[in-house]
């Protein structure tokens, strides 16, 4: 059974306890330990069940590596799916559920799945779900969803905050073990500012597990010094629970920091994201350890021969009392020897060399342990736990030799460098034959802007395994990345690191090597997506030769963990059963995040009040504060309508429009763009953006005007105020002012760069209000300050003045038909103009209106919208706006473009206005159909709908469309089928519906 | 008369660093040939400041010449003085190619102050806070998160932030967020400046 001892534990914090749940049972651990740790100290050897065929799984590896042991943690608010138990560290009251079950972990229905593995070999889903088509959505995927799958979605919201934070740095160390430390000394003590990131709560990495000797000094004590000078120097930042995330282009570094996973009760964010820009990155991350395939080494109980030792020395947990090590290398006798010298009963190491090792060998075998070289493992027998191991020759075909009854099996393949880090931005591996692995090829890292690298490896992610080498190349590595960003290294002696010889390992791929089918079709290469060898092998008969499309195949290696365990197993059964050397398989490519990264860090702080940024006009409140129902105008809001107490949106919109009609309103214009365009060149550049003529417009007049863009489309219109002989004051629509500051900006740029023009964007320095109704001059007049009379300022005029005491530019122009002045003031005086109006108008029946009103009123005068009569494809031609496009002007943008064939043509759809015949409302969007069909088989088309009301004014719906050859078409009748199934029937008439000479505005 | 009120009329917060919105100033643009001595002439006596270079912010009591672009200025002056400071920018431009606006209330303008400024502002702009690379003197036309701000340093543990006042309240509640208790970063105030 698995054991909390009384002795090691260098982690643990044996003097408080601390209780959790798994899956509802109450369980002890301390301070210190991680999930994992604590579960085996409890004795849960059964974790999780598998994704395909819901095999009991059990702890594996001791890291971010760890395929099984992910859980459900938490609960309503704060639950998690998919949490490694082996990277969660333990708090108090704690709850964890394991995944992929039903009804019970123990005892799981869909273990029949694994009886069934014959019928579900690799490319299953392709060979069976295929067809009939119509199976997929309806029958296959409810079945797959429900039987397959890890953890559950979260249902509920989010308890948790995360945020970002940037930085730029000198040098990025990413890992916190011996090299990397060792690494991010030498780089700073040659000048440069360095940056460590560590994914675990401790710095060190596995070194102090794994002993040693380094400058005279046990290792664990050389890195406590080492982690004290770093501590003590300005230009080393060092943060655990950090993880380098990813490495992108420009020196560009993702940093994942989990600051309260451990301490859920602790106040401020959950995760924070770091961007992080350095000249130079390093990666110091370390190797994993690779599994043996050999039947069953999927049952609970076996484990990697490291992360036997690490749960032993780390947490003071043994994990088996009787185990069995199967190794083809020198390192996993450490946990031999560790296992020995803690109390256990190390029953057998089988190495699978016919020589055996070096030094450990020997020290192992000086303590009793019994080695057996050219053995395997044939097969682990047990249910939810290893029982017993049948051992046979690496040589064979898996005739058992002998059967070993064990409650552990320590396992190890050999080590894989890191190379994640290296390999995001474009780092090339090379196959280093001896030891076995893909490891960093420091010829051709990943490169930067100037061509040259920016990313380096130190460590066991560079391919260094002794600790001499260790220790030495990754002192070197960081004098060598200081001196990449022009610093000039002092001399500082590398330290020194007494030699462990080990001999060389055996690459062993399969246990035993000739495993016949029934084995190889139990020894998995992928836990967590249950991809044995037999199902590589298949892929490989099936005539699957790319690694990448293996991988898709078989699914391996494209679960959360990415293949950690898997990828290198895999590729080289894929190699072998391909009959092709390893590297000419090659690697599937890897991406960034390391491991995954929850979605709340990559929010950060945008959600709920800071989502997103939200524009409000300087008498927003106001608004707020009268109910005004809102309506999205780019990022503004804008009041839609101002409903009193129980009055619907419909009601409330058409009482605004009659008083508007009949007294006098008031609208928040504040939003509308205002862009002030300068200098000698000025008239010449409106003339070049505006369809019609602006050079000829007289300081104090306005005049309305069509921008389009190059393709000649309507982008944009406004009304435009001659401020003086150079200035000019260019209103846009809401939305618009931005997109087209800076087109007016990237035309000044990049073609008119000689003409004398400067922009500017003072949409937010003015508050706007439009006073608006037959009333409006008295209500104007009666705050007094301008004379406002129509012989002083007529239609299309401006004026500047005060108005209540307040400086103000008084614009008389009208989107309404009605008498109307928009009065510009300075934002800051936009609310106590505001509420001087509101004040001084309850004489004259004053009401504020909303964006409804101002939509039903212009659409009964027959005026555009942009955005509603225009969606990017419309030109002013098709609008009947030919009076605004000057005939005169030798170009304007966009003129060239109208003159193209299909631009001209006669055939463009062209605006009209529609009258329902029975006074109804047209639906919005609606089409007007035409006879027979078109030659996709849909009903011919000939017109559209793009603004539709009801007009309390003339107690109708009124519409304004784009209709094929519509104002030659005055009178007909068109059919617009609606999607309510009904067919709507309207005739072609004239767009202004209201007041067409236009008498109202003009007094 | 009413008295012109900023966006969110001197709000404040304590947390991590204090946060305030520090009220209406002048504030005027002025874009031009920055290296006209008609334009330089204008900025530098209508404003009694020096004139900065790239990148720079010259101040002198409650007026600054910020750096916005190569070519663009900003003027900042009190409130009530912006008037004036823009006549005379006008009188000394004289037919010289350049547009003066007064933009004092389009925008709205920040304080953060306290040794953890430098975390709190890192966690909204991506501009580069080291010491070494931005210090008193110096301006930034970034972003804070997903608007655009300029900020500088008026000594090593005060920003002045602006941004447009529209999204005052967004600023605003993004830096007392980024203040939160519980959110100390200490990258800059753990480390002790570089000495050079």
């Amino acid at each position: 059974m698995s054991k909390r001892i009384a002795t090691q534990g260098r982690l643990i914090d044996r003097s408080r306890a601390l209780t959790f749940t798994f899956n509802g049972r109450d369980m002890r651990g301390h301070p210190g330990d991680t999930l994992a740790s604590a579960l085996l100290a409890n004795d849960q050897m059964l974790v999780g069940r598998s994704f395909k065929y819901h095999r009991p799984r059990g702890i594996v590896a001791s890291g971010a590596e760890e395929p099984n042991a992910l859980v459900n943690l938490g609960t309503g608010p704060s639950f998690e799916p998919n949490q490694r138990a082996t990277t969660t560290e333990l708090f108090d009251r704690l709850k964890a559920r394991s995944q992929n079950h039903w009804p019970s972990l123990e005892f799981d229905i869909g273990a029949i799945n694994a009886r069934l593995s014959r019928l579900l070999p690799a490319g299953f889903y392709y060979k069976t779900f295929l067809r009939p088509r119509a199976f997929w959505k309806h029958v296959y995927e409810p079945i797959i969803r429900q039987s397959a799958g890890l953890g559950q979605a979260p249902k509920d919201r989010d308890c948790d905050t995360y945020e970002y934070f940037y930085a730029t740095t000198d040098i990025v160390v990413v890992g916190g073990g011996i090299a990397g430390l060792l690494t991010a000394r030498s780089a700073a003590q040659s000048g440069a500012q360095v940056l460590v990131l560590e994914q675990t709560a401790h710095l060190g990495g596995r070194t102090p597990v794994d002993g040693g000797t380094v400058d005279g000094q046990p290792a664990s004590a050389f890195i406590d010094a080492l982690l004290e000078e770093l501590r003590a120097m300005a230009n080393v930042t060092m943060r655990s629970r950090c993880m380098g995330a990813g490495i992108y282009d420009h020196g560009f570094v993702l940093g994942y920091e989990r600051l309260t996973d451990h301490d859920p009760d602790a106040a401020g964010p959950r995760h924070r994201l770091w961007r992080i820009r350095a000249k130079q990155v390093i990666t110091a991350t370390g190797a994993i350890e690779r599994p043996l395939a050999f039947a069953g080494n999927d049952l609970p109980g076996v484990m990697l021969a490291s992360a036997m030792r690490d749960y032993l020395i780390n947490y003071g947990v043994m994990v088996g009392q009787r185990v069995i090590v199967a190794t083809n290398n020198d390192d996993a006798y450490r946990t031999a020897i560790a296992l020995k010298e803690a109390g256990a009963d190390v029953l057998r190491i089988l190495d699978a060399r016919d020589s055996g090792g070096g030094p450990l060998m020997q020290k192992a075998r000086e303590l009793g342990i019994r080695i057996d070289c050219g053995r395997a493992i044939g097969k682990v027998r047990g249910g939810k736990r290893v029982k017993k191991v049948k051992i046979c020759a690496q040589n064979s075909s898996g005739g058992a030799l002998e059967e070993v009854s064990c409650d552990a099996v320590a396992m190890s393949g050999g080590w894989s460098p890191v190379v994640h880090l290296w390999s995001h931005c474009g780092g090339k591996l090379l196959w280093d034959d001896g030891a076995a692995h893909f490891r960093p090829d420091p010829a051709r890292p990943p490169t930067g802007a100037d061509g040259n690298g920016f990313v380096s490896t130190a460590g066991a992610a560079h391919g260094d395994f002794a600790l001499g080498d260790i220790v030495a190349q990754a002192h070197e590595a960081g004098r060598k990345a200081a001196q990449a960003i022009g610093m000039k290294p002092k001399k500082h002696d590398a330290p020194i690191a007494a030699e462990t010889r080990e001999a060389r390992l055996l690459p062993v791929w399969l246990m035993p090597a000739g495993a016949n089918i029934g084995l190889r079709s139990k020894a998995w290469l992928d836990y967590q997506n249950d991809v044995k060898v037999s199902d590589v092998e298949l892929a490989a008969r099936e005539g699957y030769e790319s690694v990448e499309h293996t991988k898709r195949y078989t699914t391996l290696g494209m679960a959360t963990d990415q293949g950690k365990l898997s990828n290198i197993n895999g590729l080289a059964t894929l190699a072998n059963s391909l009959g092709t050397p390893i590297p000419s398989v090659g690697t599937t490519t890897f991406r960034p995040p390391y491991t995954p990264i929850s979605m709340g860090a990559i929010a950060g702080e945008a959600r709920d009040a800071i989502f997103q940024p939200l524009r409000c006009t300087p008498i927003h409140h106001w608004h707020e504060a009268h109910d005004a129902a809102w309506e999205p105008v780019g990022h503004w809001r804008r009041p839609y309508t101002y409903p009193r107490a129980d009055e619907a949106h419909a009601d409330a919109v058409a009482r605004e429009i009659k008083n508007v009609r009949q007294a006098v309103g008031l609208l928040d214009a504040s939003t509308l763009g205002k862009l002030i365009v300068k200098g000698p060149d000025a008239g010449k550049f409106l003339d070049m953006l505006y369809t019609n003529m602006m050079s000829t417009l007289q300081p104090g007049r306005c005049r309305y005007g069509l921008m389009c863009n190059e393709n000649g489309f309507l982008i944009d219109d406004g009304v435009v105020a001659r401020l003086d002989e150079q200035s000019f004051l260019c209103h846009t629509t809401s939305g618009g002012a931005d997109q087209i500051h800076a087109h007016m900006e990237e035309w000044l740029q990049t073609e008119w760069w000689d003409w004398q023009v400067y922009v500017a964007n003072a949409t937010e320095q003015f508050a706007q209000i439009a006073v608006v109704g037959p009333k409006a001059r008295k209500l104007l007049e009666k705050l007094g300050g301008m004379d406002l009379s129509a012989e002083t300022l007529p239609l299309m005029a401006w004026a500047e003045g005060e108005i209540a005491g307040i400086r103000a530019r008084v614009f008389r122009i009208s989107f309404s038909g009605e008498l109307s002045f928009e009065i510009a003031v300075p934002a800051s005086q936009g609310l106590a103009l505001w509420t001087a109006l509101i004040e001084a108008g309850r004489e004259f029946g004053v009401m504020p209106y909303g964006t409804e009103a101002l939509h039903v009123m212009r659409a009964e005068k027959g005026f555009i919208m942009i955005g509603d009569e225009t969606d990017g494809t419309v030109i002013p031609q098709d609008l009947g706006l030919d009076w605004a496009i000057s005939k005169k002007k030798e170009d304007y943008l966009g003129k060239r473009a109208q003159q193209r064939t299909h631009m001209a043509s006669p055939d463009r759809w062209k605006l009209v206005g529609l009258e329902t015949t029975d006074g109804t409302v047209l639906p919005e969007g609606a089409y007007a159909v035409g006879e027979g069909l078109n030659a996709n088989g849909q009903r011919v088309t000939q017109g559209r709908v793009t603004s539709t009301y009801y007009s309390p004014t003339l107690e109708r719906g009124i519409a304004m469309g784009l209709v094929l050859h519509g104002p030659e078409r005055m009178g007909e009748v068109l059919e617009f089928p609606g999607t309510d199934g009904q067919v709507y029937h309207a005739k072609i008439v004239d767009p202004v519906f209201y007041d067409k000479e236009g008498t109202k505005q003009n007094v | 008369m009413s008295e012109p009120v900023s966006a969110l009329n001197h709000a404040g917060f304590d947390g991590l660093a204090k946060v305030t919105e520090c009220g209406l100033h002048g504030m005027i643009t002025l874009r031009g040939d920055l290296a006209a001595r008609a334009v330089k002439a204008a900025a530098t006596g209508a404003s009694g400041v020096k004139m900065p270079g790239p990148n720079e912010v010259q101040s002198k009591g409650d007026n600054a010449l910020c750096w916005m672009s190569p070519d663009e200025l900003l003027v900042i002056c009190d409130y009530k003085d912006v008037r004036q400071v823009l006549d005379k920018m006008h009188k000394s431009l004289g037919a010289a190619h350049a547009l003066a606006v007064d933009m004092s209330d389009a925008r709205t303008m920040f304080c953060v102050t306290g040794s953890s400024a430098r975390d709190v502002m890192a966690k909204l702009t991506p501009a580069d806070l080291s010491p070494a690379t931005f210090g008193p003197g110096q301006i930034r036309r970034s972003r804070l998160a997903q608007i655009p701000a300029a900020f500088w340093l008026e000594d090593d543990q005060s920003f002045r932030i602006i941004c447009f006042r529209s999204v005052a309240q967004y600023a605003f509640d993004l830096l007392c967020t980024a203040a939160g208790a519980g959110s100390d970063v200490g990258y800059f105030s753990a480390a002790p400046i570089r000495p050079t």
